[in-house]
């Protein structure tokens, strides 16, 4: 029986759960995000993403297609938890739904080797990284990202030897419970270890930092009122509502 | 008031600076400022970055000046405090210093306009945003891999009260590498000044206390090589010193 790792009730203090014991309290009770460190993304990581922007990639301002992962940040203030309502500003008519496996790092690592990089972790997560849709990706777009409870994350943390194979995951994600999105983590361009191996040679990562895998292409478009639900398989369902 | 984080005789200190040129321990202690361990004077919660927001910058780097705030995040990996070292990987060759006004938020601040910007913040330091131009890439550029390496964002040395400084879009910026000057400006030659910084982000976004801005750097921007002493000195902030490794 997987045991997951989880901030219910309002609580700051970690829990550990039964995963099916913990299913049966899913709509009647406050989550909070599972994690407190800080929260990396990656772009472009999905081979579909790539090969939609296709000649572009060499065209001004991209120049050439990227060489090292291309990572941002997602603040403390973005960050919510199962359950809890996504703003949507007021002058938006619709947000794009970024389904993403968080990596959660389980002690800090530095120039860590792909073959050792799992053994860095603690487990994984699943993350809506919300954005206000936008086409070009060359400056930062923290405007676009960075907006309160953009984040949805949780609803808990699930240890790798509850996994399979990481690289055999798939996320869907239903918007009204219609399904929107269906993708792999076949389809990564770094898979997990090689993500880890190729961020930890500049950046340290910390216990309790989450690092996303990176976002699929044709992320769902949700609008106000809409249900946001993002599932991957063993890990669990993460729930959200967009609302003005 | 100033104030640091240091750490001396294995334990960690706040510490005020004292006129005589040392600087005196919670405790009581009065020591040198070489014999004690600095760490960043605040643990920045969010920290955003300003790209171009000086005039004279952009231009030296071959661009026209944005229309909007060029910003990015770092991360808690960064920060390293006064007298600290910063690596310079043996595959780049250019990299140089930012010396930055870094602006502490002090309470939690959701849409304050420019006019009552100044009184959610709390206080002043210097940051020196080093960037290693060889890992530029077009893709949400500057990304972290030239922005947020380990250890390359030194912070301090100290935590200068806001009350004491009276206009913080008035002060000199100095950098001196092994001595020499090589880096002169003044904040008031910022593209979007401290009052809009606050407005523009707080104006989409949730800002909290510890929320630290890098409010950009002048010209005058050139390599710096292993073994280097750098110098970001602020006018009334004091200097922060850093060596390249």
């Amino acid at each position: 029986m997987p045991v997951v790792r989880a901030h219910r009730s309002g609580r700051l203090q970690a829990d550990f759960f039964e995963v099916e014991e913990i299913k049966l309290l899913h709509n009647k009770d406050v989550w909070n995000p599972p994690v407190t460190g800080a929260v990396y993304g990656t772009l472009l990581n999905y081979q579909g993403t790539l090969d939609q922007m296709g000649a572009d990639l060499d065209e001004p301002p991209y120049q050439s297609p990227p060489k090292a992962p291309i990572l941002y940040m997602k603040p403390v203030n973005t960050l919510i938890g199962h359950l809890a309502n996504v703003p949507m500003p007021e002058e938006e008519e619709q947000l794009e739904v970024g389904a993403s496996i968080g990596i959660v790092i389980g002690k800090k690592a530095t120039q860590v080797k792909a073959d050792q990089a799992l053994d860095y972790v603690a487990g994984l997560t699943i993350v809506n990284d919300v954005s206000i849709p936008h086409e070009s990706v060359f400056r930062p777009a923290v405007k676009e990202k960075a907006r309160d409870g953009f984040c949805p994350i949780g609803p808990w943390v699930m240890g790798l030897d509850h996994i399979p194979e990481l690289g055999q995951l798939t996320i869907k994600v239903y918007v009204n419970g219609e399904l929107m999105q269906h993708n792999h983590t076949s389809n990564l361009v770094r898979a997990i270890p090689d993500l880890l191996q190729d961020v930890t040679e500049f950046m340290t990562l910390y216990e309790d930092d989450v690092l996303m895998v990176g976002v699929p292409e044709n992320p769902p478009l949700a609008r106000d009122g809409d249900t946001v639900q993002i599932e991957i398989d063993p890990i669990g369902v993460l729930k959200n509502k967009v609302t003005k | 008031m100033k104030t640091a984080h240091v750490a001396y005789g294995g334990d960690i200190h706040k510490a005020t600076y004292e006129q005589d040129n040392t600087i005196r321990l919670d405790n009581g202690q009065h020591v040198a400022e070489e014999d004690v361990v600095w760490l960043p004077p605040l643990e920045p919660k969010t920290c955003f970055a300003l790209g171009l927001n000086y005039f004279d910058h952009a231009s030296e780097l071959d661009f026209k000046a944005p229309e909007e705030p060029l910003v990015f995040l770092k991360g808690p990996n960064t920060f390293i405090g006064h007298l600290g070292y910063t690596k310079r990987p043996e595959d780049v060759t250019h990299m140089h210093y930012e010396c930055e006004l870094a602006v502490i938020v002090g309470k939690q601040a959701k849409h304050v306009s420019e006019k009552d910007a100044y009184d959610y913040v709390s206080g002043y330091t210097i940051a020196n945003d080093y960037a290693f131009r060889d890992y530029l890439e077009n893709y949400y550029r500057p990304n972290l891999r030239v922005k947020n390496r380990d250890n390359s964002t030194p912070l301090g040395p100290w935590f200068v009260d806001a009350e004491d400084i009276s206009d913080p879009m008035k002060l000199q910026i100095r950098t001196y590498v092994n001595g020499e000057s090589v880096q002169e400006g003044s904040t008031q030659d910022m593209i979007f000044g401290v009052p809009q910084l606050i407005a523009y982000l707080s104006g989409f976004m949730t800002l909290n206390k510890g929320d630290v801005i890098l409010t950009g750097t002048p010209k005058g921007t050139v390599d710096t090589k292993v073994g280097d002493k750098v110098i970001t000195e602020i006018e009334g902030l004091g200097a922060l010193s850093n060596t390249i490794i």
